[in-house]
Formats: structure tokens, sequence, C-alpha cells
């Protein structure tokens, strides 16, 4: 069960990633953002990461989406030009990446070799309430600054997107 | 069946890092280059969710919830940017704004 669901969600969530990349048009790109946003939720909720999962769900597939849907259409961008190519962009670029993944996966793996097994329910430390009792406590400071940050973009966005008054 | 362990959940983190910075250095339309570091983003929330659920600490998620607090932060400017671009250069492709070009 929870290889199937493992296997399954992450799957659709490279898949749409891939396909977010290769789309010309950025519409496009962006229903496949939403694809990987809402099978991650999933994949956090088998790690058991409960309110993350619903907070991954509530602002990246609602707000960010709704933000990023809202300025295509204002941009009014349509499907992107293709450029000139360099050839040696396109035979050196994918492979460099794929031996990037692979350096990355090896490392990783000699770290983290036999690790038990990561199964459903396994951990349920990732309620709401454990989330708010760290996030109040131990880490309130972090959390009080992240709350200005978010302040100061809200200021700057609308400073920067308003329209100049002579 | 083998199981999943916590090497497979950061083998997908993996791939969406590679997939994300691919994105970011190939396209050119630059709202497709900030969703592209959307994906850069949640690939480290994999990796946060994933390290706190094999330490059994909640930890990681608090900070899997800063990092989401700073995506939005970062594509709300962003896009702010993007929107105050479009009126000065009529476009958003990354190849045609060469203001700072000499």
């Amino acid at each position: 069960m929870d290889v199937i669901l493992f296997l399954v969600f992450s799957a659709i969530a490279v898949a749409c990633a891939l396909n977010l990349v290769v789309q010309r048009h950025p519409i496009s790109s962006a229903i496949s953002l939403v694809g990987v946003m809402a099978s991650l939720a999933i994949l956090y909720l088998l790690l058991g990461g409960e309110f993350i999962a619903m907070a991954q769900m509530i602002v990246y597939a609602g707000a960010i989406m709704v933000l990023f849907v809202f300025t295509i259409m204002l941009l009014n961008a349509g499907a992107e030009k293709r450029g000139v190519k360099r050839p040696w962009a396109v035979y050196l670029g994918i492979p460099l990446l794929t031996g990037l993944l692979g350096i990355i996966s090896f490392l990783v793996q000699g770290q983290v070799q036999g690790s038990p097994p990561v199964i459903l329910g396994g951990f349920t430390g990732g309620a709401a309430g454990d989330v708010g009792r760290a996030l109040f406590t131990r880490y309130v400071l972090p959390f009080e600054v992240v709350s200005v940050l978010v302040l100061i973009a809200i200021l700057g966005a609308m400073v920067l997107a308003r329209k100049e008054i002579e | 069946m083998h199981p999943v362990t916590l090497y497979h959940y950061v083998a997908l983190s993996a791939i969406l890092l590679v997939i994300g910075v691919f994105g970011v250095l190939t396209r050119r339309n630059l709202v497709v280059i900030l969703m592209s570091i959307e994906i850069i983003l949640n690939a480290v929330n994999i990796n946060l969710v994933t390290f706190s659920r094999h330490y059994q600490h909640v930890t990681g998620q608090v900070f899997a919830i800063f990092i989401i607090a700073v995506a939005v932060a970062e594509a709300a400017v962003g896009l702010g940017i993007l929107i105050a671009l479009f009126r000065n250069q009529e476009t958003v492709q990354a190849d045609e704004v060469n203001l700072l070009k000499w």
C-alpha cells in the first residue's frame, strides 16, 4: 500500500514537473505546477506531516497558484518563442544535470544506507497541535521574523505593482 | 515488495531539484522561471519532512513551514517585479530584457 502510493504520487510529481519545464505556454506550466503541489501534499501525508500537507494544499495549490494564473492573464503572456539553439548547451547540459543527479544520489545512498522502511502511520508527531506547540514555544522568534518578512513582502509587492501617478 | 525507505524520498527530492534547475536554466519566460524556483523550494521541503520523519521529531516540519512562508513572499515580490517590468519593457522574456546590459 505504502509502496504503491509512493510510486504513484512520486511518478505524478516528476511527470508534472517535467511537463512544467517542457511546455511552451505558461498556463500549461501553471496547471502542471498544481499537479506537483498536490502529489507532494499526499507524500507529506505518507511521511506523517498532516499539518504541512494541508498547508501545502492551501498555500501552494491555492494561494500561489492563483497569484501565478492572475499574473499570466494580466501579462497576456503567449507561447514562448524558441530561441537560437546552441549545440553545446544541448549536448552538454542534460548529461551534466544527469551527472549532478547521479552524484547527489550516490552521496545520499552512502549516508542513509540501511534506514528503516517508511510506513504510513509510523510517525504521528506532525499533527497541527504538535507543530503549533513547537512553532509557538521554541521557534517563536523565527516565526515572528517570518511574519515581518511576509509583511514587508506584501508592501513591496504593492509598491512594485502599482501604477505610477504623476 | 521492496519497502520505501528514506533514500527513495531523498532521491525524489534530488530529481525534482534537477528538474527545477533545468527549468531555470533553459526557459525564457520569467513566470515559468519563478515556477521552477517553486519546484526547487518544494524539493527542499520534501527533504526536511523526510528527515523529520526519520528522527521522529517535528522540527523539520516547522522549518518546512518557514520555507513555505518565504516562498510565498518570494512569489509575491517576484510577480510584482514582473508586472513592473512588463509596464516598462512590454516583455517577460528573459533574453529580451537588456536594461542593465551595456
